[in-house]
């Protein structure tokens, strides 16, 4: 008897009882189930939402490998510089990849480990299946906190994340907040030791802090907002040789998951264009008030405003943002316009955030939280412009 | 409660759980969010608040008959504010750094809603001693939720309890910190007062389902 039949029995023996849901989801997890629908409604496509799910994870996937690599390889660099004069002979080496995977998959196994047992616990609660909405959830949490976090701060953030954020809502679909930016701004604001600064970004450079081994290194959002040069290239931005939170830092595999989600219709294209273009039209105002010497070098804000604005999208966190974070189905808005005005705002408040204000040097993810709980509103507006549109056209054809 | 009927009882019981006025009227929320990162400073507010709106809810009761009505909310701010600066200049004589740290709040004591709501509610309508009942009730209903939104915010947040440190020394590294614990600074941020007051509502809705809104 194979492990499918032997689920698939205990999930008959213990249909009706509490811990029903529990065997249920292991059992479709693992395996397409042996039911099938018996009445006339068929659907034929098969993007349940688990398919759904898989290909977000899927996109993430490269975004995660690079991670493992670029942790060790930040890691080595911080001690030995030399190394960044050649990334590409550098990069791609078993020493990174080791000591990636040793820092990495902790992050990814509590991540899935703590949330997945939540969910099932309230499956069991409330007696209802499993729901998979923390499959992608539990993938994106582990690219989006610095390296060195504690992993029981993950955990307590994983919890409150997935309760406070999503359970008490009622679970998946029902949200208001992205779960996993739920989970970053809680880290944020517990521990902000742990979440910012220019030390958490490397493997092992808060252990070393004071000693004669101590890895300094300003983060390159930090080097601009204080008119400092910044030490990496504009192409190890791009190709992601810098460091940051664990897989937001390569631009170019961000762009490749963006458009696979785009190709398989998983991804909203009208919001992953509308917040790069509101980050970049942001960009453009800034540099514009730069240019007419409203702005000198004597204020505080200079070093981020005089950034040329196609520049914005490689620093930090915004394109990372805008294809993983701000997309999620659940908490963006529905309709085609409501997308548009959703993701240009996100973009735009994200670098008005960055510039402005020193304390949260990256404001991707509190801009999206921010419209997160807009997008019902911006929703309502647009429908309620098509309904009046319509029945203006109604009345003028009646007339 | 053997001292008071059935009917007076109630009026105390109450709104300790069944109709508390911050997780079921869902009154007063500002206070409860503004001073409650410490339990010293929650206590010391509850305990102000069941001064003011016990005496308050009595002098209104026995003014209010002869309040006409049309005046009756300045009449109403009059007592109130005339104890709560009572409460203000004793909080300044006897224990001033506390009187620092709750500031402004003690103050604002004047435009906490339940106080108002009380005399508008009942005392305007019942006898003293009836009136002084349901306001110790109300306010103790307040005070607790105050008492358990400050315990876990000062416990969790700055890892101490009135003052002492009752997790270790974060410092020092001694206690839990030495297995690398640390406190987590969002407790101490309103935002998580009113998550904790939420979570309370969360517990006593799901424990009794009677309180549970039809929509």
């Amino acid at each position: 008897m194979g492990l499918k039949q032997k689920l698939h029995t205990l999930k008959e023996k213990y249909k009706g009882k509490k811990m029903a849901p529990a065997f249920n989801a292991l059992h479709t997890f693992l395996y397409s189930p042996n039911e099938t629908t018996h009445g006339g409604t068929h659907v034929k496509a098969v993007d349940d939402l688990k398919r759904t799910m898989n290909t977000v994870i899927m996109a993430l996937v490269p975004c995660l490998i690079f991670g493992i690599f670029n942790a060790g390889y930040q890691h080595y660099a911080a001690i030995d510089p030399l190394l960044r004069a050649a990334p590409w002979d550098n990069f791609l080496t078993w020493d990174n990849f080791i000591l990636g995977c040793w820092t990495v998959l902790p992050l990814v196994i509590v991540s899935y480990g703590v949330g997945l047992a939540v969910e099932f616990i309230f499956a069991v609660i409330k007696g209802h299946e499993v729901e998979e909405g923390y499959l992608v959830t539990g993938m994106l949490v582990p690219l989006i906190v610095p390296i060195d976090i504690p992993l029981w701060m993950l955990s307590i953030a994983v919890i409150f994340g997935v309760v406070i954020g999503k359970e008490v809502f009622g679970g998946t679909g029902m949200n208001i907040l992205n779960p996993a930016l739920t989970i970053r701004a809680f880290l944020f604001f517990a521990y902000p030791t742990w979440m910012s600064g220019d030390k958490v970004w490397v493997h092992g450079a808060v252990e070393r802090a004071g000693t004669p081994d101590a890895i300094s290194g300003e983060t390159i959002l930090g080097s601009y907002a204080q008119n400092q040069e910044v030490i990496y290239s504009l192409w190890d931005m791009f190709w992601g040789f810098i460091p940051g939170s664990v897989g937001e830092t390569s631009k170019v595999l961000i762009v490749v998951g963006a458009l696979f989600l785009i190709f398989t219709k998983i991804g909203s294209w009208r919001i992953i264009f509308s917040t790069v273009a509101g980050a970049l039209a942001m960009g453009a105002i800034f540099n514009l008030v730069v240019d007419s010497g409203i702005v000198t070098e004597a204020s505080k804000f200079y070093g981020l405003m005089s950034v040329p604005f196609w520049q914005h999208l490689i620093i930090g966190s915004i394109l990372f943002g805008a294809v993983y974070m701000a997309t999620d189905p659940v908490t963006a808005s529905q309709t085609n316009k409501g997308k548009w005005i959703y993701g240009f705002l996100i973009g735009f408040i994200s670098i008005m955030i960055r510039v402005f204000n020193p304390a949260y040097p990256e404001g991707v993810f509190l801009a999206i939280l921010l419209m997160n709980v807009f997008a019902p509103t911006i929703d309502h507006y647009v429908l309620q412009g098509n309904i009046k549109r319509r029945m203006k056209r109604l009345k003028v054809k009646n007339a | 409660m053997g001292l008071l009927s059935k009917k007076d009882s109630k009026l105390i019981l109450d709104p300790l759980a069944d109709n508390n006025p911050i997780t079921i009227q869902v009154l007063g929320i500002c206070s409860a969010l503004a001073i409650t990162a410490q339990l010293k400073a929650s206590i010391v507010m509850a305990v102000s608040v069941l001064f003011v709106l016990g005496l308050g809810n009595v002098v209104i009761s026995l003014m209010r008959n002869i309040i006409p009505s049309k005046i009756r909310i300045i009449v109403q701010l009059v007592v109130v504010a005339a104890l709560v600066i009572v409460v203000d200049q004793v909080l300044k004589a006897y224990a001033y750094s506390l009187s620092k740290e709750l500031s402004v709040f003690i103050g604002l004591i004047i435009t906490n809603c339940i106080i108002m709501g009380r005399f508008e509610a009942f005392a305007l309508g019942n006898g003293p001693w009836r009136s002084f009942l349901d306001g110790i009730g109300n306010a103790l209903g307040y005070g607790v939720i105050l008492i358990i939104v400050g315990f876990f915010r000062e416990l969790l947040g700055s890892g101490t309890l009135l003052g002492f440190p009752v997790l270790g020394d974060p410092i020092e590294k001694t206690g839990l910190y030495s297995i690398g614990y640390e406190n987590n600074g969002f407790m101490l941020l309103s935002p998580m007062a009113l998550i904790v007051v939420g979570i309370i509502i969360w517990v006593q809705r799901s424990r009794n389902s009677a309180l549970i809104e039809e929509n």
